[in-house]
C-alpha cells in the first residue's frame, strides 16, 4: 500500500500533534496542577478546601491521561527524544512521577476519615504534588531551549552527561517558575468559573491576579535570555526532510541566538509570543473585573500561546545537545518511519474526535458552580 | 554497558511492574462486576442492588487509583530506564502504547469520574452506560499493553533499518493480530476476573461469618460464583491456547517449563513433576504423563517438541549466520552505498539479534572464537528450574480456582452459603489469585531472557546508559513510596470493608438527612 502522506508532511503534522499534545495536557491538568498549588493559600477550614478539591475531583483522572497520551504519543512519533529525554532527565522525572501518583490518591483517600491530621498529611500532598509537577515540566523545557547534555554513539545509543542539579540552571529556573505561575493563573481562572462566589473566590482573585503580572515578567525575562545567552543550534548544507531518522547524516553547529532566526525569516510568528501576553493581560483584567470567562479564556490562551513560542522559536530543533550539537534531535532526524506515522495519524484523527466528545459530554453532566452547601450535603463529594 | 546497571534497571522494572499488577487484575475483573450488578438493578429497580453496585464500586475506586498511578510508572520507564529498548523498537512498540491511551485510558478515566459523581445526575441507564463505558476501557487498555508485550514475545510485523540502527514495523496488522498477544490477552483478563470473583467471594463470606450485611452478601455471592466459574474455566483453556502459541514461537520457553533437555520422539510426555538439574542437564525423579505435551503444543500425534539441547545448536548456527548480518551493518555505517554490504545484510538479517548476543562475551562480536560463540549459544536457556516450578504451582492454582467455583456453586444451588466450612475456605482463597497471577508474569518474562524482545535485541543491550547510584536511588524511593502506598490501601480497604454497604441514609447520626438518597426506589 502506498503511503497518502509524504514523509516530510507526516513529520510536521506530528511536530504539531505534539504541540496539540501538550497544549491539551496544559489547558486540562494544568489547571489541576494550579489549583492544588493554591489550595493552602485560598481555602482555610476543611469545608473551603473541600470546596476547592472538589471543583476538580470528577475531571483530574481523565487530565491526567493527557499526560500519559503524551508520553505514548512521543513514544510512538518521536522514539529518540522519548529514549534521550526521559532516561537523561532520569531523576527529576522519578520526581514528578513520585507526586504524580501520591496525587490521585491524595484526591481520592483525603475523605476517607473525618480525622483532621490526616486530612492535613493529604492537603500537604496534594500542594505538594500540584506545585512539583509544574515546575518540573518548566525545568524541563527549559532545559530543551538550553540543550541537554548528552551525545549518541555510532549506534544511535544516547549518553547522558548532566546530573539533577545541572537541570536547575537560572535560566531553567525561570522557566520553571512561569510554568508555575502560568497554571496558578489558569487554575484561578477556573476556580473562579466553578465555585460559588464567597470568601473562597475572592482570595483566589487576589492570588490569581498576583500570579498573572509575575508571569508576564518572567515571559519577557525568559525571551531576553533567549536573545542574549548562549541557547541555539543550526543546521548546516542542506538536508532532505525525507531522508532516514538518523542523526549522524545531517551537520548541525552550535550557534548563540539561533532561537531568534525563525522570527526573522517569518515575523508573522511572533504572534505565538504576543498571544502569549495577550493571553496573561486578558486573564488578569477578567480577574480584576470579576468577569470568570474571560480570565479562563484568557489563561488558555497564554497556555496556547507560551507552548506554541517554545516549538516556533525552535523549529525545527526538538532537543538540541549542549554538548554535542551533531547529536540534536530535530523534526527531520527523530521520527518514527513514514510507515509509523501514517498509521498513528490515522488512529488519532479517528479516535481524538470521539474523546473530544465524550469528554465535553462528562463536563456538561458536571456542569455548573459548586457551593458550601453541595459540600455539607452530597455524599458522593469527597 | 554497565552489567549492574542492567541488572538493577530489571530489578526495578520487576518491582514496578509487579506491585502495579497488584491492582490492574481487580481492576479487569469488578468492573465487569459491577456492570453485571447494575444491569440486575437497572432490570429489577431493587435498591438492594444498588446498594450492592456503590459498595464494589466503593472497593474498586480506592484499587483503581493506586493501578492508575503506578501505571504512569511503567509508561515513563521504558523511557528512563530502558532508552536504548526505546529508540531501537519505538517504531513498533510505541503504538500500542500510544494507541492504549487515546483508545482505552481516556475511557476509562473519564467515566470513572462520572461513575463515582454521577449517581444524581444521571439516569439509570445512563450511569449504567458509563459503568460500561469504565469497564469496557480497562478491559481495552489491556488488549493494547498485551499486543505490546506479545511484540516482545513475538516480533511480528517488523524488520531492521540499518539506515536508522533500528526495528520498523513494516506490516502493523500483523502486530495486531500477532497469535501470542491474542492468546495472552484472553489468558490474562480471564485471571483478572477470577480474581475478582475470588475476592468478591471472600468478602462476603466474611460478612456471613460475622452475620452481617446476609442479603448483600449472599447477592454478591451468586454473581460471584457465576462469572468466577465462566472465568476459571477460560482461564486454564485459554492459558492452554497461550500454549500452542508458544509452540511456534518461543519453542526455548516451551521446553523450559517442561525442563525438556532432549527432544524425545512424538508425542512427547507432560511432566508432572521433577527435579530438574542445570548442570547435568537432566531431571531427576520425573513422573510423566504420556502423550500429553505432544497433544497440548502441537494439536497433532506426530509434530515435535524440541528439546533443549537441539535449540542450544540451532542459536549457535543463528549467531554465525547474525555475525554476517553485524558485518553487513558496519560496514553499511560507514558507507550507505555498499550495495554488496546491503545484499549480505538482507540475507542474514533476521539473524542480527543473535550476534549481539556474544556483545557480553566480546566488544566487537566479529572477533569472537567458536567457544565464545557457542557459550553465547547456551545463554539462550532461561531459568529452568524456575520456570518449571512456578508453572506448575501457576497451572495447579488454576485447576484448583475452577474446583472452588463449582462448589461455589453447589454451595449456593443446596445451602445458600450456610456451610461455614465453605465460608471459611472463601476467605483464605482471597491471596491465591494474585500469587498465581503474578507467578504467571514471572514466568512470562523470565522465560524470555537473555531477550528484551525475542531474537531481536538481548537485554542486556537495552537498558540506558545510567550509573548505579541513580538506580539505587530510585529503587529506593520506589520502594518506599510504594510500600507506604500500599499499606495505606490497605488499611483503606479493611477500613471500608469493615464499615460495609452503608448509605447515607443509614445513619441519621452522621453528616445531614438527605430525603433525596432515600427515596432511590420509588423512581
Amino acid at each position: 500500500m502506498a503511503i497518502p502522506l509524504d514523509y516530510e508532511t507526516l513529520r510536521l503534522i506530528w511536530w504539531v500533534l505534539l504541540g496539540v499534545l501538550l497544549i491539551g495536557f496544559a489547558l486540562t491538568d494544568g489547571y489541576d496542577l494550579g489549583v492544588a498549588t493554591l489550595l493552602p493559600f485560598i481555602a482555610r477550614s476543611d469545608e473551603e478546601r473541600r470546596l476547592v478539591i472538589n471543583s476538580v475531583a470528577p475531571h483530574w483522572e481523565g487530565h491526567q491521561v493527557w499526560l500519559i497520551l503524551g508520553g505514548g504519543a512521543i513514544f510512538a512519533a518521536w522514539p529518540f527524544v522519548y529514549a534521550v529525554s526521559f532516561s537523561g532527565f532520569y531523576l527529576a522525572m522519578f520526581l514528578v512521577l513520585a507526586t504524580l501518583i501520591v496525587r490521585p490518591l491524595a484526591f481520592k483517600y483525603r475523605s476517607k476519615h473525618a480525622d483532621a491530621a490526616w486530612r492535613a498529611r493529604w492537603d500537604w500532598a496534594l500542594f505538594v504534588s500540584g506545585l512539583v509537577p509544574a515546575l518540573v515540566f518548566g525545568v524541563a523545557v527549559g532545559n530543551v531551549l538550553a540543550g541537554a547534555p548528552f551525545r549518541l554513539d555510532a549506534d544511535l545509543r544516547s549518553h547522558y552527561e548532566g546530573s539533577l542539579l545541572g537541570l536547575f540552571s537560572p535560566f531553567a529556573l525561570v522557566a520553571g517558575l512561569l510554568s508555575v505561575a502560568m497554571l496558578v493563573v489558569h487554575g484561578a481562572g477556573w476556580l473562579m468559573m466553578k465555585v460559588e462566589q464567597g470568601p473562597v473566590w475572592q482570595r483566589v482573585r487576589r492570588f490569581g491576579a498576583i500570579a498573572a503580572v509575575v508571569a508576564v515578567a518572567l515571559f519577557g525575562l525568559g525571551g531576553l535570555m533567549i536573545g542574549h545567552g548562549a541557547m541555539g543550534v543550526r543546521l548546516l548544507g542542506t538536508l532532505d526532510p525525507a531522508g532516514p531518522s538518523n542523526p549522524h547524516y545531517a551537520m548541525m553547529i552550535a550557534a548563540p541566538g539561533a532561537w531568534l532566526d525563525n522570527y526573522v525569516r517569518h515575523p508573522l510568528l511572533l504572534a505565538a509570543p504576543l498571544a502569549g501576553v495577550t493571553g496573561f493581560l486578558f486573564s488578569l483584567v477578567g480577574i480584576r473585573w470579576r468577569h470568570h470567562l474571560a480570565a479562563f479564556a484568557g489563561s488558555s490562551l497564554a497556555i496556547i500561546g507560551v507552548i506554541a513560542t517554545v516549538g516556533v522559536s525552535m523549529f525545527p530543533f526538538i532537543l538540541p545537545s549542549s554538548i554535542d550539537a551533531g547529536s540534536s534531535l530535530t523534526v527531520w532526524n527523530a521520527s518514527s518511519s513514514h510507515l509509523t506515522l501514517w498509521i498513528m495519524l490515522v488512529v488519532t484523527v479517528i479516535l481524538l474526535p470521539i474523546v473530544l466528545a465524550y469528554t465535553s459530554w462528562a463536563f456538561k453532566v458536571m456542569f455548573g458552580r459548586i457551593s458550601l452547601a453541595d459540600i455539607r450535603t452530597n455524599p458522593d463529594f469527597y | 554497558m554497565d552489567l549492574a546497571v542492567v541488572e538493577l534497571s530489571r530489578f526495578q522494572f520487576a518491582l514496578t511492574a509487579m506491585f502495579h499488577f497488584l491492582f490492574v487484575p481487580l481492576t479487569l475483573g469488578l468492573s465487569f462486576l459491577l456492570v453485571i450488578m447494575e444491569s440486575i438493578y437497572v432490570m429489577t429497580g431493587r435498591p438492594i442492588w444498588r446498594r450492592i453496585t456503590r459498595f464494589w464500586g466503593k472497593l474498586f475506586g480506592i484499587n483503581f487509583v493506586l493501578g492508575v498511578g503506578t501505571g504512569l510508572t511503567m509508561e515513563f520507564e521504558f523511557g528512563t530506564n530502558w532508552a536504548y529498548y526505546s529508540h531501537y523498537v519505538g517504531d513498533i512498540f510505541g503504538a500500542p502504547l500510544a494507541i492504549e491511551g487515546l483508545m482505552a485510558f481516556f475511557l476509562e478515566a473519564t467515566f470513572v469520574g462520572l461513575m463515582f459523581f454521577g449517581w444524581e445526575r444521571l439516569s439509570r441507564v445512563g450511569h449504567l452506560a458509563v459503568t460500561f463505558c469504565v469497564a469496557l476501557g480497562t478491559n481495552l487498555s489491556a488488549l493494547w499493553i498485551l499486543i505490546a508485550n506479545g511484540w516482545m514475545q513475538n516480533p511480528a510485523g517488523s524488520t531492521f533499518n540499518p539506515d536508522t540502527m533500528r526495528m520498523e514495523v513494516t506490516d502493523f496488522s500483523a502486530v495486531i493480530f500477532n497469535p501470542v498477544a491474542q492468546a495472552k490477552f484472553v489468558h490474562t483478563v480471564s485471571a483478572g476476573y477470577v480474581c475478582a470473583s475470588v475476592f468478591v467471594l471472600g468478602i462476603s463470606a466474611w460478612f456471613l461469618l460475622k452475620g452481617r450485611w446476609v442479603a448483600v452478601a449472599k447477592r454478591s455471592m451468586m454473581v460471584a460464583a457465576a462469572f468466577g466459574l465462566a472465568s476459571s474455566l477460560s482461564v486454564v483453556v485459554l492459558g492452554d491456547e497461550s500454549g500452542y502459541a508458544l509452540t511456534d514461537n518461543q519453542k526455548m520457553k516451551l521446553a523450559a517449563i517442561e525442563a525438556m533437555w532432549h527432544t524425545e520422539p512424538a508425542p512427547a510426555g507432560l511432566t508432572l513433576f521433577g527435579i530438574p538439574d542445570l548442570a547435568t542437564h537432566t531431571t531427576r525423579y520425573e513422573l510423566k504423563l504420556p502423550f500429553v505435551l505432544g497433544l497440548i503444543s502441537t494439536r497433532s500425534l506426530t509434530g515435535q517438541v524440541i528439546g533443549i539441547s537441539e535449540l542450544v545448536l540451532h542459536a549457535d548456527e543463528r549467531i554465525h549466520s547474525g555475525l554476517i548480518a553485524y558485518d553487513a551493518v558496519e560496514r553499511l555505517k560507514v558507507n550507505r552505498g555498499d550495495t554488496t554490504a546491503r545484499m549480505a545484510f538482507e540475507l542474514h538479517k533476521a539473524d542480527l539479534g543473535y550476534a549481539m548476543l556474544l556483545k557480553r562475551q566480546v566488544a566487537d562480536p566479529r572477533q569472537a572464537t567458536d567457544a565464545q560463540i557457542l557459550e553465547a549459544a547456551r545463554d539462550t536457556i532461561p531459568n529452568v528450574p524456575v520456570m518449571f516450578w512456578l508453572f506448575r504451582l501457576m497451572a495447579g492454582l488454576g485447576f484448583l480456582f475452577i474446583g472452588f467455583f463449582a462448589l461455589a456453586f453447589y454451595c449456593a444451588s443446596v445451602c445458600q452459603f450456610e456451610r461455614r466450612w465453605f465460608l471459611r475456605i472463601a476467605v483464605a482463597m482471597i491471596p491465591l489469585p494474585w500469587i498465581a497471577i503474578e507467578f504467571g508474569w514471572v514466568l512470562a518474562e523470565i522465560g524470555r531472557q537473555p531477550w528484551a524482545v525475542e531474537g531481536v535485541l538481548p537485554t542486556f543491550l537495552a537498558a540506558s546508559s545510567l550509573t548505579v547510584p541513580q538506580v539505587w536511588a530510585t529503587i529506593a524511593g520506589f520502594t518506599t513510596l510504594y510500600t507506604v502506598l500500599a499499606v495505606i490501601e490497605i488499611r483503606l480497604m479493611l477500613a471500608t470493608i469493615r464499615k460495609g454497604p452503608v448509605e447515607a441514609g443509614d445513619h441519621p447520626e452522621s453528616e445531614a438527612k438527605r430525603p433525596a438518597f432515600a427515596a432511590v426506589p420509588a423512581e
